[in-house]
């Protein structure tokens, strides 16, 4: 029998120095223009990339995930900051659910 | 403002924004803690896990590793793929730290990388704050933690439908980050829509999300579209660096 905890601390082990490597060795500016514009793109890339089909397919309804994917672009184009967005796109689950689910 | 005012204010913010990642964390955490109770971890065991680690898919995989009684070398490996893109991530936010910040904050932010606390850091505008992460981190970690143990004690027991609508809490909080500079930049638009679409493409098409696990898909997407709207769509001088 394996000791958890010792499984848990080799998966810290690595998670920590995936996330802190880059910040500790990496400390001077990037002078390459395609790094630092492939640096710049990479955020908006990843979020879209894991917010859909993601949000269609966490919810117990598809149809009320891609309304909250509807809402909350909608919101975030209106200018609602992160919590409005987000309550948002949950009232819509909660309620669209009552109906569909 | 006086530096301490400063650090105050960021700090505040921090747990402002952090209280809709805290919320998403809470109803993820108690999902994720249903797997590790099935997995045979005690609450303390959850809480201790998602308390260093806090990532979802991560941890997921842990989990999942633990219940199938894996090696320690099959951990390691398969948290260095489903982690990978926290390393492209903690790069990018290498970017934006004064170079005269103290070295203890790069050890100290770096270890709560999240996709949604490096969302709303690189959201801001300028050099990173180091309070305004610790005011994320204060709400969101206990959050994300607190509900990884509750989902081992409890199970079942938060309704469907409350679990299915706060499921989507993290994502309307994506939406609202890359939302907004879509709407002024063309580049971070099309960036968006790839993401969408290739996303949807390789989670459709069957026999090609079975080649990669989803975390591995994210990275692959990730480095292909990043690269390719940085040779198409190279950033002005002023962008990129801390703005």
């Amino acid at each position: 029998m394996r000791n958890n905890y010792l499984y848990i601390l080799v998966a810290f082990a690595v998670i920590y120095l995936i996330r802190v490597l880059p910040l500790t060795l990496i400390r001077k500016p990037i002078e390459s223009r395609f790094l630092r514009s492939f640096l710049y793109y990479v955020p908006y890339v990843t979020l879209a990339v894991m917010t859909f089909p993601a949000i269609v397919q966490a919810t117990a309804s598809p149809i009320a995930g891609a309304a909250a994917l509807i809402v909350g672009i909608v919101a975030a184009l209106m200018g609602a900051s992160l919590l409005p967005v987000a309550g948002a796109c949950c009232a819509v689950v909660l309620l669209l659910e009552l109906v569909l689910v | 403002m006086t530096n301490n005012e400063t650090k105050r204010k960021a700090f505040l913010d921090g747990l402002r924004d952090g209280v809709p990642i805290a919320l998403g964390y809470f109803a993820v955490a108690f999902s994720l803690g249903i797997a590790a109770r099935s997995a045979g971890l005690t609450a303390f065991q959850g809480f201790v896990a998602s308390t260093l680690c806090v990532a979802s898919a991560g941890e997921y995989a842990l989990f999942t590793l633990i219940g199938a009684g894996a090696t320690y070398l099959e951990v390691a490996l398969l948290t260095l793929i489903t982690n990978a893109r926290y390393f492209l991530m903690s790069c990018a936010l290498s970017q934006r730290i004064d170079p005269k910040t103290r070295p203890i904050h790069r050890f100290l932010v770096g270890a709560v990388v999240t996709d949604e606390i490096f969302g709303i850091t690189i959201a801001r505008p300028g050099y990173m704050e180091p309070a305004y992460n610790y005011g994320a981190i204060a709400v969101s970690v206990p959050a994300w933690a607190v509900g990884t143990a509750l989902g081992i004690l409890m199970g079942n027991l938060l309704p469907g439908r409350i679990v299915s609508a706060l499921s989507v809490a993290l994502y309307g909080m994506f939406l609202a980050i890359i939302v907004p500079p879509a709407k002024k930049s063309l580049a971070v638009a099309l960036c968006v829509l790839l993401g969408f679409g290739c996303s949807w493409l390789c989670s459709a098409w069957g026999t090609l999300a079975a080649l990669m696990s989803p975390g591995m898909w994210t990275i692959v997407l990730t480095v292909v579209l990043s690269a390719v709207m940085a040779a198409a769509f190279p950033v002005k001088e002023a962008q990129g660096d801390a703005q």
